[in-house]
């Protein structure tokens, strides 16, 4: 039997107030009036579809070991990279990269299904378990419905054969290339057709037929699906499409706009993983994905459900939140905003590639050392013992950090430096066992930041490196817990 | 120990620049402004002086690398000119390789000449950006200032500081900062500050403030050593030696092992006891008469006046704030006006500071001139508190 064996999920902390966006365009689109409520997530500046895929990916694997994931699929159709596997730099940051196959699945809003398609197959196949993360950041025009609509967040999900909490009982794909939307190379932003079209040359007569297909091939009635997830746009469209289908009303999932948004690629999942936290046993979940065709997924919830390890989940991202008033710095985040960032913003950025394959695992995975012989645990890790008792040579054994709860010793909100969002707040942060560094904080507010302090570790963009295409250099950063 | 330099070495003579924003001067005639000064002070000609030592820090805004720049701004007449860099310590570190030439008896006349020309870079604060590129992957975005707060974080956590009473203790740093650059001509910022305008002074990176920070300046200063002997047959009186010269440098345990908790300069405490030693100093609180120490932000002075074991640890905001340290207190800190005043070019400020000292010594400080001091010591410090350079000088009369 194979199916979902885990879930995890995350959404940035800042939460954009959509009337704050329409206060400051309603000069130029006063139409956007009816979309002003509610908020929708905002990625800090240091976050993309791979820092995200990252958390989301930690999150799933809460209750399993990493280091047996044998394919690793992360589907977006804003991967950071478009020549370097992004999934290898999530694989990398999970600490898995032997044996490893890991693929970049995009182009499409139904990526993440196709990915989860792509995982289930391959786990069933005897692939052993694969871990499928969706993420997507996608930016809008200033004054679009796109920007009040869309979100920032990401899911994961490990699918495998053992302990399943929701079997696969089918899925059906379609794909045919019907242009709702498109964003070309050269474009940032999508552009897009006329609704009413969409909606009826589109969405009604493509997708009831695939989800007929798929619930005659899972000997299923409409009737029966108890949870039916469909993102889109328009809030109307995945009732009428349940109607259509002979799907209880009662069985059509909240759509998380109210407070997340649309998270594009990853809505799909990032809405399975919201059904899956109070799903039942017995339970009956239909995922609907749209874009360019359809892909149609059906899952059982077995007992297994209840005894998964706690996580965040998509609830426990949600309950961490800071409301964020300003749209300028949402737009500065976004660099859709030419602000002055002074002198000390042109500081090169380059990488070198050599230095940061050969320390990859450290830098990545915040693999530090600890000494065979005094026990004293360091970071970075070195040849020569850090504790002024011991420096014995070449006695380190790799130790992972990512996963440990650090304290801050010292700190400074740093006006000085350089910041996309400024005052700057790092310190020297420890860890419980021993091993400190001066690390850069993120997510931090005054009030929150004092010695003491329980930090968590997590992954994020430490620079942007413009003059180079915009190679993003990746590291993990301290927040307050 | 090993057997030091006490006395061994003399300074002949010293010169030193007008610190400021020298926007009339490039690096070239900073040097040649201290030098020009330093040589006639000391009576010999270039010619006479058989190697130099050359500091700066900070390529990015300078005169590039090696002894080279000195050699052809002075013309000097194709001597071992050496370039030296060890951060913020770098002008105590050519002077300490002037002395030890002396001392050695490889040269009788060693110069040392530091420079930094760091309004050239178009903003206020120094470039940032060192490290290699392995620490480019991974250590925290940091300024200096950002780095030195936290010494002021550790410091209230580890003895019980309010926020309150170190912010008073380290503004009156300051502000005897102002009230001695005040009566120097040579420094950058000449003008007394009251406490209340540096209590409110902007946040840099909290809780310092704008008047916790040294400033941005351009400068050069030299000296020319000898030994005592070659000094008094050149007809010299008031000769003043060097004592002691120490450095230590972090190993890597502060910023990575939890033995250090950030409250106090661990190379300083290493480096000042050494120096004691090396210079036969039993009793620093009693016999040190002066400081010129490395106060590039006004936390620091307060810390490393505990880690050269003057005041107790985790008292020396006490000390501070009761007038110890001030002009008229029992041991005059900065009384040149400190790199408050003068601003800090990296490579030019060891020298400077020992430039203090000895015009004290030989009775030249117009009105800041102390009452008869005996011995002084100077202090810088390179780097973060985290993983530093720590330098000390003890100059003092040759009796």
């Amino acid at each position: 039997m194979v199916g979902i064996v885990a879930y995890g999920a995350y959404v940035p902390r800042l939460r954009l107030s959509r009337q704050a966006v329409y206060d400051a365009n309603k000069w130029f689109a006063g139409g956007l009036r009816g979309l002003a409520k509610g908020e929708r997530s905002m990625a800090n500046w240091d976050e993309d579809s791979i820092t995200m895929a990252v958390e989301a990916a930690r999150d799933c694997l809460t209750s399993h070991k990493a280091e047996d994931v044998r394919s690793l699929y992360f589907a977006s159709t804003t991967h950071p990279f478009k020549d370097r596997q992004n999934a290898g730099v999530v694989g990398t940051a999970l600490s898995i990269e032997q044996n490893l196959l890991a693929s970049d699945v995009g182009g499409s809003q139904k990526a993440g299904t196709s990915a989860l398609i792509a995982g289930l197959n391959a786990s069933k196949n005897g692939g052993g378990p694969a871990l499928v993360a969706a993420a997507d950041k996608r930016l809008a025009k200033v004054a679009s419905s796109q920007e009040l609509n869309y979100g920032d967040g990401a899911a994961a999900l490990l699918c495998g054969t053992e302990n399943v909490i929701a079997k696969l009982v089918g899925h059906h794909s379609v794909s045919m290339d019907f242009v709702d939307h498109f964003r070309g190379e050269e474009a940032e932003f999508d552009y897009g057709w006329e609704e009413r079209w969409i909606r009826d040359e589109g969405y009604s007569k493509i997708v009831p037929p695939a989800i007929k297909a798929a619930l005659a091939a899972c000997k299923l009635k409409g009737a029966e699906v108890t949870h039916f997830i469909m993102p889109s746009l328009m809030p109307a469209v995945p009732k009428q499409m349940a109607k259509i289908c002979g799907i209880g009303e009662g069985a059509v999932r909240d759509l998380l706009n109210a407070n997340l948004g649309d998270t594009g690629a990853a809505h799909a999942l990032v809405m399975l993983v919201d059904a899956l936290e109070t799903a039942k046993a017995g339970d009956k979940i239909m995922v609907v994905a749209f874009g360019q065709g359809v892909d149609v997924l059906v899952f059982e919830v077995t007992a297994e459900n209840a005894r998964l390890p706690k996580r965040k989940g998509l609830s426990g991202w949600m309950a961490r939140r800071k409301e964020e008033k300003n749209y300028m710095k949402f737009l500065a985040f976004n660099e859709m905003l030419p602000i002055e960032k002074g002198m000390r913003a042109e500081f090169d950025k380059k990488t070198a590639l050599s230095v940061l394959w050969r320390k990859r695992d450290m830098i990545y995975g915040l693999v530090g050392g600890k000494c065979k012989v005094c026990g004293t645990v360091q970071f970075p890790r070195s040849q020569v013992c850090v504790n002024p008792n011991c420096h014995a040579v070449d006695s380190q054994e790799p130790y992972a950090m990512a996963g440990l709860e650090a304290s801050v010793m010292s700190f400074t909100a740093d006006s000085l430096t350089y910041s996309p969002d400024p005052p700057a707040y790092y310190g020297m942060i420890t860890f419980p066992e021993g091993g400190r560094f001066m690390a850069d904080f993120t997510d931090s507010d005054k009030e929150q930041v004092k010695v003491g302090t329980k930090m968590r570790m997590t992954f994020r963009i430490r620079d942007n490196d413009t003059m180079r295409g915009g190679f993003k250099r990746y590291f993990w950063k301290a927040a307050p817990v | 120990m090993a057997r030091g330099i006490k006395d061994k070495v003399a300074i002949l003579g010293m010169g030193c620049s007008k610190f400021g924003e020298r926007w009339d001067s490039g690096a070239e005639e900073l040097m040649l402004e201290a030098y020009k000064e330093c040589v006639a002070d000391a009576g010999i000609d270039s010619k006479q002086i058989n190697a130099a030592w050359f500091s700066t820090a900070i390529d990015e805004v300078h005169v590039g690398k090696s002894g080279i720049p000195l050699s052809t701004t002075l013309r000097l007449p194709n001597i071992p000119v050496t370039h030296v860099e060890n951060m913020c310590a770098s002008g105590t570190e050519a002077f300490r390789g002037a002395c030890y030439a002396v001392a050695s008896g490889a040269a009788d006349f060693a110069l040392a000449l530091g420079v930094e020309k760091l309004k050239d870079t178009g903003y206020g604060g120094l470039p940032g950006g060192r490290g290699g590129p392995l620490q480019a992957l991974w250590s925290a975005n940091g300024t200096a200032p950002g780095n030195f707060a936290q010494l002021a974080t550790a410091y209230m956590a580890a003895h019980g500081v309010s926020g309150e009473d170190l912010k008073k203790a380290i503004g009156h740093v300051s502000w005897k900062s102002h009230q001695n650059g005040a009566k120097n001509p040579k420094a950058h910022l000449q003008k007394a500050v009251e406490m209340d305008t540096i209590l409110n002074a902007p946040m840099i990176a909290s809780p310092l403030g704008l008047f916790d920070c040294c400033g941005v300046s351009d400068g050069a200063a030299a000296a020319i050593v000898t030994t005592p002997e070659i000094a008094k047959s050149l007809g010299k009186s008031n000769i003043v030696s060097v004592k002691a010269l120490q450095l230590s440098v972090s190993n890597g345990s502060e910023s990575g092992h939890n033995s250090w908790d950030g409250s106090y300069f661990h190379t300083t405490r290493i480096a000042s006891k050494k120096a004691y030693e090396e210079a036969g100093i039993k009793n620093p609180r009693d016999e040190v008469s002066m400081f010129e120490v490395h106060d590039c932000f006004s936390v620091t002075e307060l810390v490393t006046m505990e880690d050269l074991h003057i005041s107790e640890t985790g008292k020396g905001w006490k000390d501070v704030l009761d007038g110890f340290y001030d002009a008229d207190g029992k041991i005059p800190c900065q009384i040149d006006g400190g790199l408050k005043c003068f601003g800090h070019p990296i490579g030019a400020s060891g020298l400077r500071m020992l430039y203090e000292m000895y015009l004290q010594f030989q009775g030249r400080a117009g009105k800041r001139q102390l009452k008869d001091p005996r011995i002084g010591m100077t202090h810088n410090l390179g780097g973060a508190p985290r993983e530093n350079v720590s330098s000390v000088a003890i100059v003092g009369r040759f009796e």
